[in-house]
């Protein structure tokens, strides 16, 4: 009796021991990693905005002048959807979103939307998705140029039932075996131009004032509070 | 030296975690649609085959025999976990890459497999070999069904190679002239991948070593 006590405080100790263990090795590698890992996806997301979006287009902080906006119909999430406002010589340049395209074949395929002032798409990329490999993945840049050949277009030259994969009568070709991927990716850029186009002049001032407000943060707590400028 | 050959042929091709012990099937049927995605998570799966074999084998004499299990587990995800979380940090276009697979590996049975039946029992260099052994030969049949299933699939090779070796490599993609068969790709075309490649392994060591048994059987039902 007391050598099955003993056995099982034995157990209970060796399980205790190994997940202290294992809890400390977890937090000491999100403690070396934790930073690095925030920094990479930081210069990743600016990579990522470049390629939808001419870095001569705009000359301000993208990161700072973003809002965020809910509109479940028209940017495919329930979620806020990230918006990147761009402006150059202070006049709005161009606009990112990170939309999301609800009907993927796999569930939600995130998209980022580059659109510029005049509403011509500057650039479309797939940030992340669940599609079939091999198929719904030629969306991915890496795999297909499929996803350029939104670059250049915009609700004033092309009428809004041109846009749909030519399966459904539209413009835009769908690739061997999937039509409901490039489906959900055309309609999801198609609704981003169209909420643009609504919400243009709203954006551009709450970006203006979110940028504003940044930037106060900044000099408050650089200089001393008692001492920060009068508005 | 020889026992360490022995020892490495067991891992490596006569207890073949995937074609002979059929284990590991949930991360080998899903990623193989391209040679180079079982690659990916065949180096993947052998880095954290050795991590925890290594592990297990030194920590083996505080083992509690009942709680054997839990300890493993306890051992493979966090390592795994830790593996992912530096691997985000300080290879991120390594991880980039490899990163989907990574968490696939704690769902993989011949991990478990290992500590039990090797790491547990034997010395830390023998139990890091057998985890190189048993992973090499994981990533063997990775490769091979991802390869298969990538030609008649997609009537390519080698496709997204540059997203492991670098931009130089993307000049070994090969494209063969010939469309491809959709049923390759997807979830059946990895089973039926799977079929024929265990058939031929099975092949090659019957012819290699005839075995009694077999041979037996054959002439009863003669």
């Amino acid at each position: 009796m007391a050598d099955r006590d003993r056995q099982g405080l034995r157990a209970i100790l060796a399980v205790a021991v190994i997940a202290v263990c294992a809890a400390g090795l977890i937090s000491a590698s999100h403690e070396i990693s934790a930073e690095r890992i925030e920094r990479n996806i930081a210069e990743r997301m600016m990579q990522s905005l470049h390629e939808v979006l001419d870095p001569s287009l705009y000359d301000n902080d993208l990161i700072r002048s973003q809002v965020q906006v809910i509109d479940p119909d028209l940017l495919g999430t329930t979620d806020s959807v990230q918006v990147f406002l761009a402006t150059r010589g202070g006049a709005p340049s161009a606009a990112i979103f990170a939309s999301v395209a609800p009907r993927g074949y796999n569930g939600a395929i995130d998209l980022l939307v580059g659109v510029d002032a005049e509403g011509v798409i500057q650039g479309v990329r797939v940030t992340d998705h669940r599609e079939t490999p091999g198929l719904g993945d030629q969306i991915e840049i890496s795999i297909s140029d499929w996803i350029t050949g939104f670059d250049g277009t915009s609700l004033s030259d092309l009428p809004l039932p041109q846009w749909a994969v030519t399966a459904d009568g539209g413009q835009f070709d769908a690739f061997t075996g999937a039509t409901v991927t490039p489906r959900a990716v055309v309609q999801a850029v198609r609704d981003t131009l169209v909420y643009f186009d609504e919400n243009q002049a709203e954006l551009f001032e709450r970006a203006a004032a979110a940028e504003a407000d940044a930037a106060g943060a900044e000099m408050a707590t650089v200089s001393d509070p008692a001492r920060a400028p009068l508005p | 030296m020889n026992g360490a050959g022995t020892h490495f042929a067991d891992g490596f091709w006569r207890n073949n975690a995937a074609f002979v012990q059929l284990l590991g099937l949930c991360p080998l049927l899903a990623i193989t649609t391209t040679l180079v995605n079982g690659l990916a998570l065949g180096i993947a799966t052998t880095l954290v085959l050795i991590a925890t074999n290594s592990v297990v084998s030194l920590i083996r004499g505080a083992l509690v025999p009942s709680v054997r299990i839990l300890i493993f587990v306890l051992i493979i995800a966090s390592l795994v976990t830790t593996i992912d979380m530096l691997a985000n940090a300080f290879f991120h276009d390594l991880y980039r890459v490899l990163g989907l697979f990574i968490p696939l590996i704690i769902t993989n049975c011949a991990i478990l497999a290992q500590a039990e039946s090797v790491a547990s029992r034997h010395r830390i260099d023998r139990a890091a070999l057998s985890g190189l052994a048993t992973g090499l030969g994981f990533a063997a049949a990775l490769v091979m069904l991802g390869g298969l299933r990538e030609i008649v699939g997609s009537g390519t090779l080698f496709s997204g190679m540059e997203f492991l070796l670098g931009e130089a490599a993307r000049d070994v993609y090969l494209d063969l002239p010939y469309d491809g068969m959709l049923a390759a790709i997807l979830p059946p075309g990895a089973f039926f991948g799977l079929a024929v490649l265990i058939a031929a392994r099975n092949y090659l060591a019957d012819r290699k070593k005839p075995d009694p048994a077999r041979r037996e059987a054959a002439a009863i039902r003669q």
